[in-house]
Order: C-alpha cells, then sequence, then structure tokens
C-alpha cells in the first residue's frame, strides 16, 4: 500500500514537472541537474508548446488573411472571420478609445489561451508517455526522466508572461493618455481627497498604497486565475487516470466539463484585458 | 512552479505574435469583413431603392393605361356623336335636296303644261276656227266673226 501510494504520488509529481533546461559550467543541462540552476532555468517543454501553438494560431489565420475575398466566403473563412468579428465585438464594445492594438491582442490572446487550454482535453498520459518512449530509444534516457508538461497554461511563467505584457501595456497606456502627472495624480490623490494641504499629505501615501495595489493586483489575478483553473484541471484529470476502468465515464464528464472551462478562461484572459487598458486608458477618474 | 527564465521566452514569443497579428492577420482579416459588411448593405439598398421604383413604375403604368382607357372611351364617345350629327345632317340635306328636286320637277311639269295647254289651246283654237270655217264657209266671214271664235278660243 505504501508502495502504490508512493509510485501514485511519483506518477502525478512526474507529469507535474516541467522539462527544465539550464546552462552550467559543464554546458547544458537538463531536468534534475537544474534543481538549484535558480532563475535562469527555461521550461523547454511550456516554450516548445506554446510557441508552437502560437505560430499555429497565426499560420492559421494568415492564411485565412491571405484567402479573404470580398465574395461568398468559404467555410473556413467564415469560420476564422466569426472569430475575428466575435472578438472584434467584444473590443468594440468594451474599449471605446481608438487603438490599433487593443484587437489584435484580444484575438491573439483569446485564441492562443484557446489552444494552449485545449490541449488539456489530450488524454493525460498520451504525450508524455510518447516522449517517455522516444526518450528511451533515441536517447537512452530513463523514462522517468523524461518530463513533457503538454498544457502551456499549466504553468505559471507562461501566464504571469501574458500578465506581465498586459500590465505593461496598462502602465504604457495610461502615461499615453493621461501623461506621466496624470498618471501620478490618479495614483495618489484617489479615492481620499481634501482641500486641506496638511490632510492631503497624510492622504497621498495612503492613496498611492490602496491604488498600488489596486493596480498590481490585475496582473495577478489573471495571470493566478488562468493559471490555478488549468493547473486544477489537469490534476484532476491525472488522478482520473489513476483510478482504472473508472475513469473512462470520470474521464469523459470532466473532459466535457472542460470544454467551457477552456473557452471560458480564454474568454475572461481576453476580456479583462481588454477592460483593465480601458480603464487604464480612459480619463474620467 | 518557480518563476524562471521561461517567463522571459515566454514574453517575447507574447509580444512578437501579438505584433504580427496586429500586422498580418488582423487588419487583412477585419478589413474583408468589414469591406463585405459595406458591400452587403449596399446591395441591400440597391435592391430596396430597385424594389421602390419597381412600385413606382407599375403605378405610373397604371395610371397611364386608366388614362388611356379614358382617353379611348372619349374618343369613341366624340366619334359616335359625330357619326350621329353627320347622318342627321345628311339626312336633312338629302331631305332638302329631294325637296327641291321634287319641287324642281313640279315646276318643270307644271310650265311643260303651260307650255302644252297653250299650244293645245292654241290648235283647238284654230281646230275650231278651222271648223267653224269649214261649217260657215259660205254664210260667215271670217274676219266679221273672228272676235267670237277669239272669246271661244279664251274659254278654253
Amino acid at each position: 500500500m505504501a508502495a502504490e501510494e508512493v509510485t501514485l504520488s511519483s506518477h502525478i509529481q512526474h507529469h507535474l514537472t516541467n522539462a527544465k533546461m539550464c546552462s552550467t559550467d559543464t554546458g547544458l543541462a537538463f531536468n534534475k541537474a537544474c534543481a538549484d540552476s535558480g532563475f535562469w532555468t527555461w521550461h523547454v517543454d511550456t516554450l516548445a508548446w506554446s510557441i508552437g501553438l502560437g505560430l499555429l494560431f497565426l499560420w492559421i489565420f494568415r492564411s485565412a488573411a491571405k484567402k479573404s475575398t470580398l465574395g461568398v466566403p468559404g467555410k473556413f473563412q467564415c469560420f476564422i472571420e466569426m472569430i475575428v468579428e466575435f472578438v472584434g465585438d467584444n473590443v468594440r464594445d468594451t474599449f471605446h478609445g481608438k487603438s490599433k492594438l487593443i484587437a489584435p491582442l484580444a484575438l491573439t490572446i483569446f485564441v492562443w489561451v484557446f489552444l494552449m487550454n485545449l490541449m488539456d482535453l489530450i488524454p493525460v498520459d498520451f504525450l508524455p508517455a510518447f516522449a517517455g518512449l522516444v526518450g528511451e530509444t533515441a536517447f537512452g534516457m530513463d523514462s522517468h526522466d523524461v518530463y513533457m508538461k503538454i498544457v502551456p497554461t499549466t504553468d505559471i511563467n507562461l501566464t504571469a508572461a501574458l500578465a506581465l505584457g498586459v500590465f505593461i501595456l496598462m502602465i504604457g497606456y495610461s502615461i499615453k493618455i493621461k501623461g506621466v502627472l496624470g498618471f501620478v495624480k490618479e495614483l495618489t490623490l484617489h479615492p481620499f481627497s481634501s482641500n486641506n494641504k496638511l490632510a492631503m499629505v497624510f492622504l497621498i501615501p495612503c492613496n498611492l498604497l490602496l491604488e498600488l495595489i489596486a493596480l498590481v493586483a490585475k496582473p495577478f489575478s489573471l495571470a493566478l486565475r488562468l493559471f490555478g483553473n488549468l493547473y486544477a484541471g489537469e490534476l484532476i484529470f491525472i488522478l482520473i487516470g489513476a483510478v482504472g476502468l473508472m475513469q473512462l465515464p470520470l474521464h469523459f464528464i470532466w473532459a466535457v466539463f472542460h470544454i467551457l472551462v477552456i473557452v471560458l478562461q480564454a474568454f475572461v484572459f481576453m476580456m479583462l484585458t481588454v477592460v483593465y487598458l480601458s480603464m487604464a486608458s480612459s480619463d474620467n477618474h | 512552479m518557480n518563476l524562471n527564465a521561461t517567463l522571459i521566452g515566454e514574453l517575447i514569443a507574447f509580444t512578437v505574435f501579438v505584433l504580427f497579428c496586429m500586422k498580418y492577420v488582423w487588419p487583412p482579416l477585419n478589413g474583408a469583413i468589414e469591406a463585405r459588411q459595406k458591400k452587403i448593405e449596399d446591395g441591400l439598398a440597391a435592391s430596396d431603392r430597385a424594389e421602390k421604383d419597381l412600385e413606382l413604375a407599375q403605378k405610373k403604368a397604371a395610371e397611364q393605361l386608366k388614362d388611356a382607357k379614358v382617353q379611348a372611351a372619349d374618343i369613341i364617345e366624340q366619334a359616335k356623336k359625330r357619326a350621329v350629327l353627320i347622318v342627321d345632317e345628311e339626312t336633312v340635306r338629302g331631305q332638302q335636296e329631294r325637296e327641291k328636286i321634287i319641287a324642281q320637277g313640279h315646276s318643270e311639269i307644271e310650265s311643260e303644261r303651260n307650255r302644252v295647254t297653250e299650244e293645245l289651246r292654241k290648235q283647238v283654237a284654230t281646230l275650231a276656227v278651222v271648223g267653224a270655217e269649214r261649217i260657215l264657209e259660205r254664210e260667215i266671214n271670217q274676219a266679221t266673226h273672228s272676235d267670237i271664235v277669239e272669246k271661244l278660243v279664251a274659254e278654253l
């Protein structure tokens, strides 16, 4: 029993570990050799899958864009245009300024995050086992040393990178629309204000603290919401995968439910991005 | 699960993807959608216009047809009136002509009769005189009794 528990927990642990790469004094090192390499560690599976899926997204949409005609569109073009219009409508409803960046940003986030989430629906053992087989036969590695985490959005690094990108844009839009002084004023003169100068001296630090927390909470919530949802979903898939034959109906139910989750999370990430940027670029504080 | 250099890599990838999308994906797709929407809108407007035009033309045609019918009826009416008028006129003229011809005939007959009467009278007078002369050849002088003969002739 104890041995089985160890196997199960190590199985789960194995599934939740990224393939790592780092440079050491002796050249490139992988996985366990990178245990104490600190910040300069690369999750090669996350990078490869996310960039691959990003390129897939760009390739699909670019080929649709190249083939787009003014006449009667084909089914493929209709499908792509439906997505584009869906994103465009949401952006137009929410973001009232003029920007060439917001809509493509929203489209990229929506489709890219959706594709990455979609990897969650591939049965959890397929690709890692395949990678283990390849590692064992082609490179002579122990298959337990081959790590493959195929859902990039279950890696906090990816969701944090997206959120950080959005955060940088938020700061950029705030400064562009309101100016540096306007941005500083927004951070310091609200929500408490007073006509008394002495009172303001005490109120400004309070305002600054509140506004900074509110500001920083946005990217944090973005990154953690997506990461948390997908990580939990993935964990449950892994657990379901460990319960024998019963996993078939359970897996089906959870996968059907997850179809909703992956679209919803992609949509939420996109909408919140647009909302945050809309708030950052509106002047009516 | 700790943050590491992957974050930087993903940030770069994210930026590149967004820039590519902004440059080569969004504008052509959105442009195509908007252009098509415009085209469909124009087409719908044109079809609306054409429908209205058609309705107008139909109305106009119906009106013209009605006008033409009224005009035709008018013309027929006028023609009938005119025909009646002409027939009347001709009838009157024919009547007059007939009366004229009849009157002329009468007068001709009258004058002929008069002439014949005169001639007959003269001949009768002559005959009477001749008869009388034959009868009275011996006893009456033509000159003495000519006044009686004349009176007889006048009485005829």
